[in-house]
């Protein structure tokens, strides 16, 4: 604020110089519109944008009254030769034009020579179109708009372009002649502001098409089942590397940050086909874990009857005689306890055995037999 | 000053000639363009002309100036432009199809050359786009399909770029790069053919997956089985006679105790039977 006094009071003097080129120049100034300035504002206290009217009621304005009033006495104190007569032959129309003109001047020169930067961004000068010098950010001072110019680009901010989408089909070719639908981004910044706005016509889509030519090629050197599978990552360095080795040559002042492959996969047609090499994959490995089993299963099996066997082969060899009629005792023991029994006494009697028809009975007719072998044993 | 207080109106006519003449004589040549001045038709000098390897910011852009009524400015870019071909269909050696999408960048190193051969760079790209497109054709119809889906690795695209810049430079342009964008399967048999042939590959695949599968089970399993007839034969093989009974023992026991409680079986007995041995001779041996 302190500062201000002295600048726009010194430049209004060298506007009296030039009053002839500079202040018709003013009325071109909606063209330098597009130059930023203006519209996005410096934030600066001293200056607003939008108060070309001077009924603006900021505070700021206030200040800026005062000035013009100062300033005015000084030029009309100063500078009686031709203007001063005319403004004070017709004192109210003129000096309200002399007012109009002074204070549309001065915020023009107020908000074409104060830039702020903001942290992100770089402000690329131009003197009279040539390039001259990058500013960073914070607030810059550059001569008033016609001489010099100011064009921001912001060179921290990661832009994404996305090519393909996960909803519809981009196919392409791979290595082994399949397709492949793919989904990938580009996210790039600006490294070189001045290369960026002079080199290439268009940027952006230059970036595009490069990427898809990249990637194109990263496809073209491997096999569809590398780029569905684990070659993703190598795909994406190999297309990051190919696409800033050839906006470099192209001067492109751009830097890839990353490639990412949102989606690779098997066109829609062919799905299925592919989800059934998976499923066979599954089988086979369920298949080998079932055999994984039984192997397992037949291993202890097998050694725990051996062991079993080498157990009781130990005791067997202590008393063979005994301990083998005493295992057949047993079994025999369990064995009859549990089956319907029939003794018949030998040779010449056939016994009539309906043995479908004797299974239901079988508690009623154990006995009688029984008995009946009983009594002939006991005959014997 | 007397004759401005007395013709205001004449006064602010010249001062305004006077502006105009002073405006329209002096013009700012920004760095991406070149400004071709033409005098009366017959093109004159070339500021901001492009310089290979000229830094940004070097001599050349600035003010221009120029003789008004006399002088006209032509603008011509500086930057890298790029032309971008319409879908080509290319036929390999192997009378196979592809489409190829392809783009060229170029600049304008020769103004003045450019503007008398064709006025305007947009003319130059609409005059580039055929050629490239057919350049692209006849280099690539020279190969078989494999070779087209990676042309970068056999050096086409550099002769594809070095031949149109040949052509190029009578537009006084310089082709900086070509390169292929998209590779296509055209829609319909070609793109269908594709995908009966990836679906059977497929197919193959799975089969050959699940028999692989298959014989590692039964390799596991029978490898499983031999170890265990080691392992038996290890042990039983010490004694066969009294394997043989053992086992036996363990089979009437499965057989008719475990295996017959929900089925119980009739068994008709001989007094001979060893089990009956003591139960028929009364105890005597």
């Amino acid at each position: 604020m302190r500062m201000i006094p002295g600048w726009p009071v010194h430049t209004r003097g060298l506007l009296a110089d030039n009053k002839g080129p500079w202040g018709p120049s003013g009325g071109e100034t909606p063209s330098e519109g597009e130059k930023a300035p203006p519209p996005s504002g410096p934030s600066s206290p001293w200056a607003s944008p939008g108060t070309f009217t001077p009924g603006g009621g900021n505070r700021q304005i206030g200040g800026l009254d005062d000035l013009i009033a100062r300033s005015r006495a000084r030029f009309g104190g100063g500078g009686g030769g031709n203007g001063g007569a005319g403004i004070g032959r017709r004192p109210p129309s003129g000096s309200l034009i002399a007012w109009f003109v002074g204070a549309f001047v001065l915020l023009w020169l107020i908000f074409t020579s104060i830039h702020s930067i903001a942290p992100e961004e770089r402000g690329v000068v131009t003197q009279f179109g040539r390039y001259s010098r990058t500013l960073g950010p914070g607030v810059s001072f550059t001569l008033p708009s016609p001489i010099e110019r100011v064009r921001k680009v912001d060179v921290e901010n990661i832009r994404n372009i996305d090519l393909g989408s996960v909803s519809s089909e981009t196919l392409m070719l791979t290595g082994d002649q399949n397709v492949i639908d793919i989904a990938y981004s580009v996210r790039w910044n600006v490294r070189d502001p001045e290369l960026f706005l002079f080199e290439l016509q268009n940027p952006e889509q230059t970036i595009q098409q490069v990427a898809e030519s990249a990637m194109r090629a990263a496809l073209s050197a491997t096999t569809l089942n590398e780029a569905i599978g684990e070659g993703r990552a190598d795909i994406e360095a190999r297309v990051q590397e190919n696409m800033q080795t050839v906006l470099n040559a192209y001067r492109s002042g751009v830097v890839i940050q990353g490639v990412a492959i949102k989606q690779a996969d098997p066109p829609a047609a062919v799905n299925d086909a592919f989800k059934a090499v998976s499923a066979a994959q599954q089988a086979a490995q369920s298949d080998i874990n079932q055999a994984r089993a039984y192997a397992l299963q037949l291993r202890q099996l097998s050694q725990g009857e051996a062991t079993a066997f080498d157990k009781v082969y130990e005791q067997y060899r202590l008393s063979p005689d005994v301990t083998r009629r005493r295992m057949y005792y047993e079994t025999m023991e369990r064995v009859l306890q549990s089956v319907d029994k029939t003794i018949v006494e030998a040779p010449g009697v056939t016994p009539y055995l309906p043995l479908q028809q004797t299974r239901p009975p079988a508690a009623a007719l154990q006995d009688p037999p029984a008995q009946g072998t009983a009594t002939q044993g006991a005959g014997r | 000053m007397s004759f401005a207080t007395r013709r205001p109106i004449a006064t602010i006519v010249v001062a305004l000639l006077l502006l105009f003449t002073l405006l329209s004589s002096v013009s700012i040549v920004p760095e991406t363009r070149q400004a071709l001045i033409v005098r009366f038709g017959k093109p004159d000098r070339i500021y901001n002309r492009y310089k290979p390897g000229q830094p940004i910011g070097a001599p050349g852009a600035g003010l221009a100036f120029r003789i008004p009524f006399v002088d006209d400015i032509v603008w011509i870019d500086k930057r890298v432009r790029d032309v971008d071909m319409d879908r080509q269909m290319v036929l390999s050696t192997d009378q196979l199809r592809l489409e190829v999408d392809a783009f060229a960048r170029y600049r304008v190193v020769d103004p003045l050359r450019m503007y008398v051969s064709a006025r305007s760079e947009d003319r130059v790209g609409e005059a580039l786009r055929p050629i490239l497109g057919s350049e692209l054709r006849n280099e690539l119809g020279r190969r078989p399909f494999a070779d087209l889906l990676s042309p970068e690795r056999q050096g086409a695209m550099e002769n594809i770029r070095s031949r149109l810049d040949k052509i190029a430079r009578q537009y006084g342009v310089q082709i900086i790069d070509v390169r292929i964008k998209r590779a296509d399967l055209p829609d319909g048999s070609p793109l269908q053919s594709a995908y009966d042939r990836m679906r059977t590959a497929r197919e193959q695949e799975a089969r050959s997956i699940r028999a692989e599968g298959a014989k590692q089970a039964q390799i596991i399993r029978a490898e499983a089985d031999a170890q265990a007839a080691q392992t038996y034969a290890a042990s039983f093989g010490k004694d066969p006679v009294f394997y043989d009974f053992y086992r036996a023992m363990q089979a009437y026991q499965r057989t008719f105790v475990d295996g017959g409680k929900d089925r119980p079986t009739n068994l008709i007995l001989s007094p001979q039977n060893e089990f009956l041995r003591q139960f028929t001779n009364g105890g005597g041996r």
